[in-house]
């Protein structure tokens, strides 16, 4: 049980992650991106990319199984699944956007997210990878509850990368801008507000933590082309629970689905774990659509 | 028949299968403008509840009801209806897009069920040995192919005509009002909620029925046959016909269809073996491809929507 939530909270702040951006870009850009939880992939995969070619392993940083290359990759990783969000945002969301049925953005992503997986299958192949090969041993921390230094890392991560944000969003101009977007759009907008730079920010920042959940959930679980496709449930489920558009909602809901998918384990056939994430889903809508925290568009119609 | 008719016989089968699973998301996105993200989980529904009522009894599996072929079929198109309603009824009074995350979610259950609940679905391995209707009255799979083909044909007429005849219907004309203007059609005293719940029941049996007739003719159901890729092959489908328009999806099935399986000729003629996975990646860009362009360059697909003007209009 210990060792249930102990993974359920490290794989809960990794759906956490991803759901930032997904709930950002639902909240700002009013649309469901399918393609979201790809970025998650091409981020890992970026990072890959980079170690590969600089090789130079220069040994990991004792207790990880990492070292400074991984986190330059990554740094690599997040200017590069920004640069391929902006690029799609111009190529297929923006030619999109402000057609009669908006749905047509959302499908448009759902397209998109067939394109960015099949085209890191075709760069890196459909095989599972490692970012190192160094087994880590997991410490035992208590009765029944082993835990490895990479693990305490990424928990160390997404709390310090959420607290950043919510000063971010709390405390600067941009910041302001995006949550009164989220808002108010109308209003935003005739308030002066750049929606374009917003919009640009929105996916930079979106990508980014994408890339980074990406990165973690290489390190602690595999590389696979599917990656992006398995988590798509639990981030929307995710953003959704915590009310579509708030971060902080976006957390908590992350850190809920991963604890219940973990814990399902001890009830049922660990087989039925993907489908837990739908559960809730169906679960939040029928009792709650707009979240634990009411977000701000909800489940309302806009 | 030479190889090629016989191949012909056996790629119209499938692909006017698939015009029946476009057709009842024409009638949900088309015509109504509902986002059903998982297109192969009904289908799946209604494959799999047809092989269990129709399979002969076996002693390790549940089901093996041996019932009439056209009464599994219904059977299917049954739990097909349930599970539509579950989903529609948590979304379908929310934003659009929590129908599509929501049918998104159900494809991934379904599909892992079938993986994982072994006594009624045969896991990983699948059902097989279902008795394909009226097989012994032929006396060579050629000939039976032919009969099948004309069952499908006949069944793929039906629907286009009924669906035909419905969008022509006084509730056609509301299926449009509720897409294109939810206010207006409320204040006419309609109840928006309740037409879009009625469309996606009606369209996701149409997929059971389609899921019911494959299984009919390839005899076994197995979890390969229903990835999710399906769903953006029966998307793509539509788009590329042209949504809003019956013909457009049959047109857009055999169309997109013929592509998907001469790409992938193509591909397995052309790449060496070591590359053959690639290749199906490169078959499946083309599928990312043809949605995204469709969306961009031709949003009406091929044949597209008929514009509809009332004849008061001057």
């Amino acid at each position: 049980m210990l060792q249930a939530i102990a993974d359920g909270i490290l794989s809960g702040s990794i759906i956490a992650l991803g759901a930032i951006g997904l709930t950002l870009t639902m909240g700002i850009l009013r649309f469901a991106n399918f393609a979201h939880a790809e970025l998650v992939t091409w981020g890992a995969y970026m990072a890959l990319g980079v170690l590969s070619l600089t090789g130079a392993f220069m040994g990991p940083l004792a207790p990880f199984s990492f070292g400074v290359p991984l986190l330059m990759a990554t740094l690599v990783a997040m200017v590069a699944t920004a640069l391929l969000a902006l690029a799609i945002d111009w190529l297929v969301y923006h030619p999109l956007r402000g057609r009669a049925n908006h749905l047509t953005l959302v499908f448009g992503s759902f397209g998109v997210s067939l394109l960015v997986r099949m085209v890191i299958l075709l760069l890196f192949g459909g095989a599972a990878q490692y970012y190192s090969n160094t087994l880590q041993i997991a410490m035992k921390v208590a009765p029944g509850l082993r835990i490895m230094p990479d693990q305490i890392f990424t928990l160390g991560l997404t709390a310090v990368i959420v607290v950043a944000l919510h000063l971010f969003l709390q405390k600067t101009r941009l910041g302001l801008s995006m949550r009164a977007l989220a808002e108010n759009p109308e209003l935003a907008r005739v308030n002066g507000i750049d929606t374009r730079h917003v919009v640009r920010w929105t996916w930079i920042i979106g990508a980014s933590l994408a890339s980074i959940a990406g990165v973690l959930y290489g390190l602690t679980v595999q590389l696979r082309p599917e990656i992006g496709f398995h988590l798509l449930l639990p981030l929307f489920a995710a953003a959704i629970l915590g009310g579509v558009g708030n971060v902080f909602g976006a957390v908590i809901g992350g850190l809920i689905v991963g604890l219940a998918e973990s814990i399902s384990v001890l009830f049922i056939p660990a087989g039925y774990k993907l489908a837990v994430p739908f559960m809730i889903l169906l679960l939040v809508l029928y009792i709650r659509p707009t979240g634990i925290f009411a977000g701000t568009v909800g489940g309302g119609k806009s | 028949m030479t190889g090629f008719a016989a191949y012909l016989v056996f790629f119209l089968i499938v692909a006017l299968t698939y015009s029946i699973v476009v057709m009842g998301l024409n009638i949900q996105w088309g015509y109504t403008g509902l986002f059903n993200a998982g297109v192969v989980g009904f289908f799946a529904i209604g494959a799999y509840g047809t092989a269990i009522l129709v399979g002969p009894d076996r002693a390790h599996l549940i089901g093996g009801f041996g019932l009439p072929f056209p009464i599994a079929v219904l059977g299917g198109m049954a739990l097909c209806a349930l599970a539509a309603l579950i989903v529609g009824l948590a979304t379908l009074r929310l934003r659009e897009e929590y129908l599509a995350i929501a049918t998104f979610g159900i494809a991934i259950s379904i599909q892992l069920v079938a993986l994982n609940f072994e006594s009624l679905t045969g896991g990983a391995q699948g059902l097989v040995g279902l008795p394909r209707p009226l097989f012994g009255l032929f006396d060579s799979p050629a000939s039976y192919n032919l009969f099948y083909l004309g069952v499908v044909a006949v069944m793929a007429g039906l629907v286009y005509w009924a669906l035909e005849t419905a969008v022509r219907s006084p509730w056609g004309r509301l299926l449009k009002a509720v897409r294109e203007d939810e206010t207006a059609a409320r204040s006419l005293g309609r109840n928006p909620a309740r037409v879009r719940l009625e469309v996606f029941v009606l369209g996701c049996v149409l997929m059971g029925l389609a899921g019911g007739l494959y299984v009919g003719f390839i005899g076994y159901v197995s979890p390969l046959d229903f990835l999710p890729i399906l769903t953006f092959q029966i998307w793509a489908m539509l788009i590329v016909g042209g949504s809003g328009n019956n013909r457009g999806a049959i047109v857009g099935a055999v169309g997109v269809w013929a592509l998907w399986a001469m790409s992938g000729l193509a591909i397995s003629r052309l790449l060496p073996v070591a590359y053959q996975s690639q290749g199906g990646a490169i078959q499946v860009i083309l599928i990312g491809l043809l949605i995204v362009l469709t969306l961009i360059f031709r949003p009406r697909g091929l044949i597209g929507e008929a514009e509809s003007v009332s004849k008061h209009a001057d």
